[in-house]
């Protein structure tokens, strides 16, 4: 058996002298896809930034890919939850989707035509060909999540983290992004924060609520979604399938 | 006419000065512009009159004393801001001022008058000596060749400093090598335009080229062509009504800027369709 991707041992994180994250134990398998919810400042987007390398934490211990966090960049693939970037900065969606190889490639480096054929596959996978040479300011909301997660599928990973990937997205485009999540977790391990308690529980392998401290469930066990205290924003869908 | 004005060595200087000077100033102003560091470009080229001060107190060539000294602006500034818990704008406003100081007081040191440092506050860039031109070409080298070394790298901390980080790149030490570049620019713009100007040259060009590109290259590209552009007409302005020469290509580049801005705004005006780009 595969040693996890990710493990994490009463990790503890504290921002600017609040708890953040407590005692939080966590471990994601290799193929596992984990959905992970919860209210917002629950510390979700914290625990993906701790499992990259961008937050540091106050107690505990997190092994990805049986290291340091941040010590093997070029396996995950990161899908931010909102990208702050200039409107007017001049890059088109190829070239953010060329950014995804930059963790395969050394310093000084330039891209080369294999690059350019994983940048046309990802590009592929993530249905964004038409938009290709378009400005990147000139994308809708969904539009551009799909050119981030080209991005993300650009690097090759094996472990794909996705921060609210459908907030901010009309209903329509939530389905089809969550089909392409649905098409990726066949071969990626995948760790899903969202607010769709109810969309993902159909996808994933295991979820776990979020608010502080981490609680693990069983995908059927999240039928009742009261339980997981996360209010409905959906309209229902029969969970027990 | 123009026949006229090159029959001269300082036109011909002046004019190889404004075309060398607008590739560092191209290139490097696209950074600043997407990246938004033109204040502290402009701390860097403050603090860099502390090193005209100090280069003429010692007597050598007052460029010589700005390389070391803008270089160790851009570091401080940078380190100062991104590691001590010191906000940009304090660390930037105590440099600017602080360089400054240093320069007055260098040059209220050394005895006798000193005469052409109004041109390093403002440029002059009819007296740009021929050593000045050789540093200039050469520091248009190290950008370049700096620039297409870590061409994806800058276009990452600039685009999404973040997924940098995610990706492994180390992105202080480039953040500190693209201020250290910037520096080196200051000090190839202070003879064309000026210490207190050099903000302007370095924004405008690459803010009108931004409006009309889709890539790095392309704003750069563009950004260079504006700015050899406006100090050429800025040049000829100035030899043509008898105004200072820094001023003048200011004053272009800024009437300019304006003129592009009101074109996006007309065009803009009626139902604006979506797939203007």
């Amino acid at each position: 058996m595969k040693p996890p991707v990710i493990e994490c041992d009463r990790l503890s994180v504290d921002l600017g002298g609040v708890r953040v994250l407590d005692g939080v134990t966590l471990s994601v398998g290799d193929g596992d896809f984990l959905g992970l919810v919860g209210p917002n400042g629950g510390g979700k987007t914290t625990l993906l930034r701790v499992i990259l390398g961008l937050e540091r934490f106050s107690a505990g211990r997190v092994m990805v890919f049986g290291g340091q966090p941040g010590s093997s960049p070029g396996r995950i693939g990161y899908v931010p939850q909102r990208l702050f970037f200039d409107r007017e900065f001049p890059i088109s969606v190829r070239d953010l989707v060329l950014m995804g190889r930059l963790s395969k490639k050394k310093l000084f480096q330039h891209y080369n035509r294999l690059d350019r054929e994983v940048v046309d596959e990802a590009i592929h996978q993530a249905g964004v060909e038409r938009l290709v040479e378009r400005r990147i300011g000139d994308l809708s909301g969904g539009e551009l999540q799909r050119a981030l997660i080209a991005r993300a599928l650009a690097g090759e990973p094996e472990l794909l983290l996705l921060d609210e990937p459908t907030a901010s997205i009309d209903p329509q485009m939530k389905t089809t992004i969550y089909d392409l999540i649905e098409r990726l977790k066949e071969r990626l391990t995948i760790v899903l924060v969202t607010h769709d308690t109810a969309l993902i529980s159909r996808y994933v392998t295991k979820i776990a609520t979020l608010n502080v401290t981490l609680e693990l469930h069983e995908p059927d066990v999240t039928a009742d979604r009261e339980s997981l205290g996360v209010a409905a924003t959906q309209k229902p869908v029969s969970l027990n399938s | 006419m123009l026949q006229e004005i090159f029959a001269f060595e300082f036109m011909r200087n002046a004019l190889l000065a404004a075309l060398l000077s607008s590739v560092a100033c191209g290139i490097i102003g696209t950074y600043v512009v997407v990246k938004k560091i033109g204040f502290i470009s402009g701390g860097i080229a403050h603090t860099a009159f502390g090193g005209i001060g100090v280069g003429y107190y010692l007597g050598i060539n007052p460029l010589l004393g700005v390389i070391p000294f803008s270089l160790a602006a851009a570091l401080a500034i940078g380190l100062l801001s991104k590691k001590a818990k010191v906000a940009e704008d304090t660390a930037i406003g105590t440099f600017w001022a602080v360089g400054m100081a240093v320069g007055v007081i260098c040059i209220g040191l050394k005895p006798g008058y000193a005469p052409d440092l109004f041109s390093y506050l403002f440029g002059n860039i009819l007296t740009v000596p021929s050593f000045d031109l050789w540093m200039i070409m050469l520091l248009d080298l190290v950008i370049i060749v700096v620039v297409w070394l870590l061409s994806k790298e800058f276009l990452a901390i600039s685009f999404d400093e973040e997924y940098a980080a995610v990706s492994g790149l180390k992105t202080t030490a480039l953040y500190l090598l693209m201020l250290c570049l910037i520096a080196l620019t200051v000090v190839v713009m202070v003879r064309v335009v000026g210490i207190v100007m050099v903000i302007a040259l370095l924004t405008i060009p690459a803010a009108i080229a931004r409006m009309l590109s889709r890539s790095l290259p392309g704003m750069m590209i563009r950004a260079v062509v504006l700015s050899a552009f406006f100090s050429i007409c800025g040049l000829w302005l100035s030899c043509l009504l008898d105004i200072a020469s820094g001023a003048t290509i200011i004053l272009v580049a800024g009437f300019f800027f304006l003129l592009a801005h009101a074109w996006r705004f007309v065009r803009t005006l009626p139902a604006a369709s979506p797939g203007l780009s």
